[in-house]
């Protein structure tokens, strides 16, 4: 057997700088005899990432002194992290979340090969300096943490790296916001560790409002202890390619998971989540709903996995995919995956996929709503349901006030 | 004479795709302060007549006119001809998840006041309007703000048309099947409505299998559609008659 080695991960990785220290080098090193992914990997079937492989990225590019986000930020605890570089001067943050910055040799179990997924691989190697968010225990934080990701200038990456620690009964939500600052052709790979302590409460929200040539690849690995519930709201605006991994252990016993997705995609834009709960312990609920409305020649893929493991008994499992394709030209990929190895378990998963119901249209427009303000009220009322699952006025808000400069939908 | 609100000239329609013909010809002058029943039998093209004057998709019209005021509806978009002033009561309403009851008829409303170039209605003025109108059909006001149709009875789904007539305050509204999956108390209170709402300036036309629609609202005409036109037009008593006879004389009747 002959091995081929590809030179694209050569050529990729030519203008990137590699933070200076032993253990990053090393993971570099072994990237060299990775490849990307292709749509022969069935995780990556769908999702064509030549955009991203074929791009020679820089990493050392100079911060820009005009970064805007005011319009995105909902807390007066933020971070701002442009392409990577945490910029501390931007940022306020006050001492609800016990917040480090760690650079690779303070991080444990830094990465993961085995998985040979690449995209892990690539941040590990090249991230400068992690976030790390405590919570600690017994500790309930009203108002969020957020991070603010911001992408500027041409063709930069952004290596992100987030580790959080809810502490034992502890309670508090953090919202990642990823935006573009005069921004094209930038990629970003983020990866946030969380581990959710014992009877601890953890919510992520995830707004991803990028450019519309950005290239997002983002991978959340989530660990639940006992009684614990973990929450993570995932809304894509914009954004060229955007790939979504959530994995969530769920090693505690009565546990609860909920994963919500509102996606609106328009012109090339290309959407992917894949998401994967392991359930390996008894007395469990997980939840996912996730919701597409597509436009243009914008294409979808949406793939849920939950495994249930054997003598994870009593585990009740729902998972919901609908989508609603505006134009003739838009596309998805719908797959749910169940596997269960217990037989006491309550799972179901549905997916549809449709246009817009041309009886409700005629019915509002026969009451003088014109056909486009019509369409609007129905794709605001089918992914409204998504947003006003999140419980969190300030992020439905904001959600909201997003999608109406984008899309110019109103809701009510 | 009080002025023609909707004029039907020799209308000729089909279903899109099947080239069948449905109306064949169908003339009906309606004038401002008029009550007009249509009755007929089972597919005689009853309620396409109100798919096509209200501009639902899936009918050609191959002949005639149709003019409501003055203006020529047929070129217009349904919500263009709602904001002229023409409504629709569906005889099977349609659920919309989501869209709430209120949200959806301010935005109607403020749609159809700046087409007349009028100033949007302030939300403390609607949801007086709200309050007043659902009161006329004995409106839950808990209905108004569920969303459009959803879980309602049947009573409470025809209801709720007549409270978005109250709401539009139409020039013309075309009422289908209205009583259908009534009950007589509900279809007492639908009636009581229409009658409020009725005036000098408006018209209303039945679409009806009934006579007993005909005791609570009392028609000044009753037209009787087969075939795809009007075979016979009398006053209040024709209602009766075809109730005693059926359909069968007027269709036999044209045939002799």
């Amino acid at each position: 057997m002959t091995l081929v080695l590809s030179k694209k991960m050569d050529t990729f990785l030519s203008e990137l700088t590699v933070p200076s220290n032993e253990i990053q080098s090393n993971i570099i090193e072994q990237l060299k005899g990775m490849d990307f992914p292709t749509s022969r990997d069935e995780y990556w079937k769908y999702t064509r990432v030549g955009k991203i492989s074929n791009t020679k990225f820089s990493n050392t590019t100079a911060p820009s002194n005009e970064i805007d986000v005011a319009a995105h930020l909902v807390s007066d605890n933020y971070i701002v992290i442009e392409n990577g570089t945490i910029r501390t001067e931007l940022s306020q943050t006050n001492s609800d979340f016990a917040i480090n910055y760690k650079d690779a040799t303070e991080v444990n179990h830094l990465v993961n090969l085995d998985n040979n997924n690449v995209f892990t691989a690539i941040n590990s190697g090249l991230f400068k300096e992690a976030i790390s968010i405590s919570i600690s225990a017994n500790q309930a934080i009203e108002k969020p943490l957020q991070l603010v990701f911001v992408s500027t200038g041409e063709s930069n990456i952004a290596n992100n790296r987030i580790l959080v620690e809810a502490g034992k009964s502890s309670s508090a939500s953090v919202i990642i916001s990823n935006i573009s600052n005069k921004a094209n052709n930038c990629f970003n790979n983020t990866i946030i560790e969380a581990s959710v302590a014992e009877n601890a409460h953890l919510t992520l929200h995830k707004i991803q409002n990028e450019s519309a040539t950005n290239l997002s690849v983002s991978t959340e690995q989530v660990r639940q202890a006992k009684n614990s519930t973990f929450k993570i709201n995932t809304f894509t605006l914009t954004g060229l390619l955007v790939r979504n991994n959530i994995n969530i252990a769920v090693e505690g016993e009565n546990c609860e998971t909920y994963m919500n997705g509102a996606i609106v995609s328009a012109g090339k834009q290309h959407v992917d989540n894949h998401t994967f709960v392991d359930h390996q312990v008894p007395n469990c609920y997980s939840n996912e709903n996730y919701k597409y409305v597509m436009d243009d020649q914008s294409t979808g893929v949406f793939n849920g996995r939950v495994i249930v493991q054997k003598d994870a008994q009593v585990i009740n499992a729902y998972q919901n995919n609908g989508n609603i394709l505006l134009s003739d030209n838009a596309s998805i990929n719908s797959k749910p995956e169940l596997e269960i190895y217990a037989d006491d378990v309550k799972c179901s998963h549905g997916s549809t996929t449709g246009q817009l119901d041309e009886m409700a249209l005629f019915y509002l427009q026969a009451r003088g709503i014109s056909r486009e303000n019509a369409k609007k009220l129905l794709v605001s009322a089918f992914i409204g349901e998504v947003i006003s699952a999140t419980n969190d006025d300030t992020v439905i808000e904001l959600i909201q006030q997003l999608l109406s400069n984008e899309y110019g939908w109103e809701f009510a | 004479m009080s002025k023609a609100l909707l004029d039907i000239k020799n209308l000729h329609a089909e279903i899109e795709d099947e080239g069948k013909a449905i109306l064949k010809g169908l003339n009906l002058t309606v004038n401002a302060g008029e009550i007009h029943a249509i009755m007929g039998p089972n597919g005689a093209g009853k309620s396409t007549l109100a798919s096509v004057v209200s501009g639902k998709d899936g009918y050609e019209v191959t002949q005639g006119t149709v003019e409501m005021d003055g203006q020529d509806l047929l070129d217009l978009d349904p919500d263009e001809r709602a904001k002229e002033g023409l409504f629709l009561a569906f005889q099977y309403p349609v659920e919309i998840p989501g869209v709430s009851n209120i949200n959806f008829l301010r935005t109607a409303l403020n749609e159809i006041k700046e087409y007349r170039k009028e100033d949007p209605i302030s939300a403390k003025d609607f949801m007086a309007l709200v309050r007043e109108k659902s009161k006329l059909v004995e409106l839950d006001s808990k209905l108004a703000s569920r969303s459009v149709n959803e879980g309602f009875s049947g009573g409470e789904k025809k209801r709720n048309e007549i409270f978005q007539m109250a709401m539009l305050d139409p020039k013309v509204a075309i009422l289908d099947e209205t009583d259908s999956g009534l009950d007589i108390d509900a279809l007492r209170i639908v009636a009581a409505g229409v009658n409020k709402l009725k005036n000098e300036n408006n018209a209303v036309i039945l679409i009806t299998h009934y006579q007993r629609l005909l005791d609570y609202i009392v028609p000044d005409y009753v037209h009787v559609l087969a075939d795809g036109k009007i075979v016979k037009t009398g006053d209040k008593t024709l209602a009766l008659e075809l109730e005693e006879k059926g359909y069968d004389w007027l269709t036999e009747e044209k045939t002799v």
